[in-house]
């Protein structure tokens, strides 16, 4: 059957690029970052998603060679 | 509470429905017969079948309802998982999984079949139908309305679009799409909610903080300091804390009764197991569960708790919407904190995460659904098997997708009712809740003692469930204002909170189920030989070994000591 990581990992890896990117884009706007106690959430949750999906296709990309 | 979403958090949205769907896409060509539409060909791997295990237990409802409960209660809504959960996770992986898995039985009323009789197990399929489309209509229309309120969008069309695409990937990949979409929506779910753990928690000065805050706001209550942050300290007494229910009612009533009922029993939890690849993997699969099961509560019910600190401050500008009564609609708490912390971007992600978990619970719900219409009702009432396996294989297939389209639709039409009736809904609810104590009571006998027989487990379901419901109808949960919530008969006792009087219920329930099948055994004579009770009872199956050369955390035994210890230190660190 299909590796359930494949899907999860380029889903997790797209979006995390895209909220990175507008995490850096949308950097300067600090009104919109005022509710989140002016930290920019985007930038650090686009990475830590794009981590987890680089995990998950890593994993799913070795048990396919072995 | 309108919460303005802008075209960055649209486009996480269609990226995620992308992939659900092309899951259910990708599944369709391995969907050949109906085995592999509607038990997943008992081909999933132990780790998808466990974070799917606990994904369906996560539903939206859950979220919603435990960070509520969160503000209600503090910490003490932990006994929810700690004592409430992994106890019976444990207990489902190693003693009753063997037989359940061994048996071959395609689901739990044909476990009852199995072990039992026809009569048994036509009245557990019946109810289990009519409560998973109930489930999955309320869950919809809960959905439906939040979107109504929150977002702006038309009632009629988020019910029609998420229930199509629901119908659309389990359609497509059965049992299988239900499942895989289970881990995608858990990943989602612990990311999309992460953020408001963090932002909140360092909102409100850290977990000290956070106790310095919730002091004088228990004592305002005429409670101890700390009782918000505590688990048992205040257990003692069923008026020393918010919950109104004492150790014993939580350690007899949650811990065993209700929470035992539910994990072992809920065909729609245990049929992610049952889908698992081997007998050693489905015994693997509550232990995987428990291991994010245990974490949980740190990100839904800690964000609760600061909920209550910020509606405390009015600096913070956080305020509950209210009902039509007047009454602060504590469910709605985890949107709000949404609203609260996140900004466009991660917001869009929190939403997806909801709604996700909403259609992830209607999914579930359709496809044990589909299972149990097909396997015990149509197949055993309406058109048996025949001699001719292939075609009766591809038979049975297009009963399941078919009920799959009537499951969808029969849920909509759930969901209008709950709409019109919602009073209505809700005591039905209630009710089905009541079959889950004596249906424990009933399996545990027939697995655990091989003289039980088939009459005495047909009246101890039904008396058990008669029982719980007079008992409902005779006590009142004090300040209730609807029949809905018990004493529709008369009024024999106050209980000081509903949540007692749930307790109770299950207690009761259970007791006379165990006591009724037990006597009655002893008064019928047992039809069933040893030999057709081989797998099904613990004293009649030959014990196997778990596969050799397994590492210990490989092996069932070992991991439920790691779940049970990561519990135990859990429970201590928030005594």
């Amino acid at each position: 059957m299909v590796d359930i990581r494949i899907p999860i990992g380029l889903m997790f890896s797209i979006l995390g690029v895209l909220i990175t990117v507008f995490g850096f884009v949308t950097m300067s706007n600090a009104d919109m970052y005022q509710r989140s106690l002016n930290i920019n959430v985007n930038i650090i949750m686009g990475i830590l998603m794009l981590i987890f999906g680089a995990i998950m296709l890593y994993f799913s990309f070795r048990k396919k060679k072995a | 509470m309108r919460l303005e979403l802008s075209w960055i958090d649209y486009l996480i949205m269609v990226i995620y429905f992308i992939f659900v769907l092309g899951i259910g896409w990708f599944l369709r060509k391995y969907m050949k017969n109906a085995n592999a539409f509607l038990e997943a060909g008992r081909s999933i791997p132990a780790w998808v079948a466990g974070v799917a295990f606990i994904s369906t237990n996560l539903g939206a409802l859950e979220v919603m309802g435990m960070t509520g409960s969160g503000m209600k209660y503090g910490m003490l809504t932990t006994h929810f998982y700690w004592i409430g959960a992994i106890p019976a996770m444990i207990f489902l992986a190693l003693f009753m999984m063997p037989f359940y898995y061994g048996s071959k039985a395609r689901s739990v009323p044909e476990f009852l079949k199995l072990r039992y009789d026809e009569k048994t197990r036509g009245l557990n399929a019946i109810l289990f139908a009519l409560m998973t489309i109930l489930a999955s209509g309320i869950s919809m229309y809960a959905m439906a309305i939040l979107m109504e309120k929150v977002l702006g969008w038309d009632f009629n069309l988020s019910l029609w679009v998420s229930a199509l695409i629901v119908l659309c990937y389990t359609y497509l990949g059965g049992l299988s799409s239900a499942i895989y979409n289970e881990v995608l929506q858990f990943f989602i779910i612990v990311i999309g909610l992460l953020p408001i753990v963090f932002l909140s928690l360092k909102d409100v000065g850290g977990w000290t903080g956070l106790k310095d805050s919730l002091a004088p706001i228990a004592t305002a209550n005429g409670y101890a300091p700390d009782t918000l942050t505590t688990t048992w300290k205040y257990a003692g007494e069923a008026s020393s804390n918010p919950l109104g229910v004492e150790w014993f009612g939580i350690l007899f009533g949650l811990g065993f009764v209700l929470s035992f009922g539910y994990w072992c029993t809920n065909f729609l939890i245990v049929q992610r197991a049952f889908a698992a690849e081997s007998k050693a993997a489905a015994r693997k699969v509550p232990l995987i569960g428990a291991l994010p099961k245990m974490f949980i509560p740190f990100l839904i019910i800690i964000p609760g708790i600061i909920a209550l600190v910020l509606m405390n401050d009015p600096a913070k500008g956080f305020i509950l919407p209210m009902d039509a009564g007047g009454k602060p609609i504590y469910d709605y708490t985890i949107i709000m904190l949404l609203k609260q912390y996140l900004p466009a971007g991660v917001l869009g992600l929190g939403i997806t995460a909801l709604l996700a978990s909403f259609m992830s619970g209607m999914a579930g719900n359709v496809s044990a659904f589909n299972t149990v219409w097909t396997y015990d009702i149509y197949q055993s009432y309406i058109r048996k098997r025949t001699k001719d396996e292939t075609a009766d294989d591809k038979h049975y297939l297009n009963v399941g997708r078919i009920a799959t389209v009537f499951g969808v639709l029969l849920s909509i039409a759930a969901a209008y009712i709950a709409s019109k009736f919602g009073n209505l809904m809700d005591f039905l609810q209630t009710i089905f809740s009541m079959i889950n104590a004596p249906l424990f009571a009933v399996i545990f006998l027939g697995m655990f003692w091989k003289r039980t027989t088939g009459h005495a487990a047909f009246t101890g379901l039904l008396s058990g469930f008669l029982m719980a419901l007079l008992h409902h109808g005779l006590t009142v949960p004090a300040g209730a204002t609807t029949l809905v919530k018990g004493g529709w008969l008369g009024n024999v006792h106050t209980y000081p909170v509903e949540m007692a009087q749930n307790f109770w219920t299950a207690i009761i329930a259970f007791t006379v189920a165990t006591t009724v099948t037990v006597v009655l055994t002893i008064l019928t004579r047992q039809k069933k030989s040893d030999e057709e009770l081989k797998g099904l009872v613990y004293a009649l199956t030959p014990r196997t070994l778990d596969e050799p050369g397994l590492k210990w955390y490989e092996r069932p035994v070992g991991l439920a000591i790691l779940v049970g210890v990561i519990c135990v230190i859990l429970s201590i660190l928030f005594w």
